[in-house]
């Protein structure tokens, strides 16, 4: 981490007037380090993300259905993934890395851990905020177990599921700016370059970067819901 | 009681349903049978539903009524099996429910609660094609049958297809559950106080909107409700349970009224029996002398009033007797006082069945 530092304390200026005039942002300067560095580090960053609330939400999910079903669950998962979202994103890399060292492993389980009381809670809530008439009737037709819980229980839980999604995405996608002190990788990558530096055109395009791609990736989200779930929008208007 | 035309069939499923029998004509019900059923909650002293035997034959439309207690809900919910049978057994066509399979069985039962239970997720079309679609069937079969359904049930079979639950009236959704609940033509229906979330108007109209229903497609039907009224009403048959899950008197509405088996069951009923009695019959049911010729300053009622009404009618007017008329107004025969009364004491009632038999 410290090699790292070091090679870059002197920034890119390249040919630039407004970097050498060292404005608070230089619009030129990040449209040519656009290819080399925003856009790969975006790209990472989006990477991080995806895998991590993608297998955060396997754990969670699996979890709330055994839950669901088996009500002594629901407490050691509470309270394991509670302990676990309490810890300090920097004291977490800090466990890890002796255990999985300075690689993207490590980020993505301390990434992934962060995730699941969210996802865990918010399926479970939702799969147990089913009305009860609804569960007679499916039963009473003959559903089997498995298509109530296909065809009745997880439809019905989808808003609150995918709120829980909205929330952790969001909240992955800030954190992994911090992962930067892991992996070189993400936004959080430049941010760090920039950090003690006094040029801060490189740490304001990736900070708002990461601001903009939490926004996009929130309303992705809210549109898919708002087309796989149309009897909910219907039941509010 | 095996009908006739029953056979054994592999599979253990309700034939006319689950595997639809091209020699079977549609609309076909089911005789129930209650063969000394006992329901005990674990960790309880008491039964819910104590030795409770009686037969429904097909067609008719058989309500279970009792206090709090008196496990009714308990009793129709052993039939699909939402609620395990202690002891005993039900046969639906000769076969008990505990032998067969799960699905099978509930796939081949109707099932209309208080609260509906529509999926909220689905629209009105998907609702009434659960069922169906679990069995299997295309298609175009299901979309027709969906059309016929809605139409059977007073709901528009283009506009109110592709709403949603939430977007329909609660009687519209009690309309809903009921086709849902037809939608595979079971040979049984099961209605757990289908209308007792209703408003007074609206519950009025599905009774007799189903009433008319029921005599164009003849299911049998058990019927559960905590309201006498609605009981005597819509039951082809009444069977009163007492707390403890005891079956108290099990017979037509009209005999339940007339002759209570004891004291639990006549004032459950209620002191105006009598009068209760009396919608059950219409004056042009009785048998009247005919009307004297000049009838100008007589009250007048149609033949299609029921004998409460009349009764009401002349109350209200310090008569004792009124003219019966046709729909086109001409004088069929004369009411009295007396011939009400005749119509509802025990005697007469018991005269009456003398000289039917």
């Amino acid at each position: 981490m410290i090699a790292s530092l070091a090679a870059v304390v002197i920034p890119k200026f390249g040919q630039d007037s407004c970097a050498r005039a060292n404005k608070t942002f230089c619009w030129d300067w990040f449209r040519q380090h656009w290819g080399s560095t925003f856009e790969p580090r975006l790209v990472e960053h989006i990477k991080l993300t995806a895998i991590a609330v993608g297998i955060g939400f396997v754990i969670a999910f699996s979890a709330a259905l055994l839950a669901h079903r088996q009500r002594w669950f629901e407490t050691p998962f509470s309270v394991v993934s509670g302990l676990l979202y309490t810890i300090p994103s920097l004291a977490l890399f800090e466990i890890l890395v002796p255990i999985t060292g300075l690689t993207v492993t490590t980020a993505e389980v301390a990434l992934v851990s962060y995730t699941l009381l969210i996802l865990f809670r918010n399926t479970l809530t939702g799969l147990r905020g089913v009305r009860d008439e609804v569960l007679v009737a499916a039963r009473g037709m003959g559903l089997t177990g498995r298509q109530v819980l296909w065809r009745v229980e997880l439809p019905l839980a989808m808003p609150a599921i995918f709120a829980g999604l909205r929330i952790a995405t969001v909240t992955i996608i800030s954190l992994t700016t911090v992962a930067a002190f892991v992996v070189d990788q993400g936004l959080g990558a430049p941010i760090l370059n920039a950090i003690n530096v006094d040029f801060k055109t490189e740490f304001i395009a990736a900070g708002l970067l990461a601001v903009a791609l939490a926004l996009v990736a929130d309303l992705v989200l809210v549109v898919t819901q708002r087309v796989s779930t149309p009897w909910a929008r219907r039941a509010a208007g | 009681m095996r009908r006739p035309g029953w056979v054994p069939r592999g599979g253990g499923g309700l034939p006319l349903t689950v595997s639809p029998d091209p020699d079977t004509p549609r609309g076909t019900a089911a005789e129930v049978v209650f063969d000394h059923v006992t329901k005990v909650y674990p960790g309880r002293q008491q039964p819910a539903v104590d030795d409770l035997s009686l037969t429904i034959p097909p067609g008719e439309i058989c309500v279970l009524i009792g206090p709090s207690g008196g496990g009714k809900t308990t009793a129709l919910k052993m039939v699909n099996r939402l609620i395990t049978i202690t002891e005993g057994d039900i046969l639906i066509d000769g076969r008990g429910v505990r032998g067969l399979d799960l699905a099978e069985l509930r796939r081949g039962i109707g099932y209309v609660i208080q609260q509906v239970g529509l999926f909220p997720h689905m629209t009105v079309a998907d609702n009434i094609a659960t069922v169906p679609r679990l069995l299997g069937w295309d298609k175009a079969r299901i979309a027709n049958r969906v059309g016929e359904l809605l139409e059977l049930v007073g709901l528009d079979p283009t506009a109110d297809r592709k709403r949603y639950p939430a977007q329909l009236s609660g009687g519209q959704r009690q309309r809903v559950g009921l086709a849902r609940a037809l939608a595979a033509d079971p040979p049984l229906m099961l209605m757990d106080e289908p209308f007792g979330a209703i408003d007074p108007i609206t519950r009025e109209r599905l009774q007799d909107e189903f009433l008319r229903l029921q005599r164009e497609i003849g299911k049998t039907v058990i019927f559960v409700t905590h309201d006498i009224d609605e009981a005597v009403k819509m039951g082809d048959r009444v069977a009163i349970l007492r707390e403890g899950g005891k079956l108290a008197q099990y017979d037509t509405p009209d005999a339940i009224l007339a002759r209570p088996a004891d004291d639990f069951v006549a004032r459950f009923v209620g002191a105006d029996r009598g009068l209760k009695r009396l919608t059950l019959s219409r004056i042009g049911d009785l048998e009247l002398p005919p009307a004297p010729a000049a009838h100008d300053d007589e009250l007048t009622a149609r033949l299609t009033t029921s004998l409460r009404d009349a009764l009401s009618i002349m109350l209200a007017d310090g008569r004792s007797q009124l003219v019966a008329v046709d729909d086109d107004g001409n004088a069929v025969g004369l009411v009295t006082l007396d011939r009400i009364r005749a119509a509802v004491s025990p005697e007469a009632a018991a005269e009456e069945e003398g000289a039917r038999t």
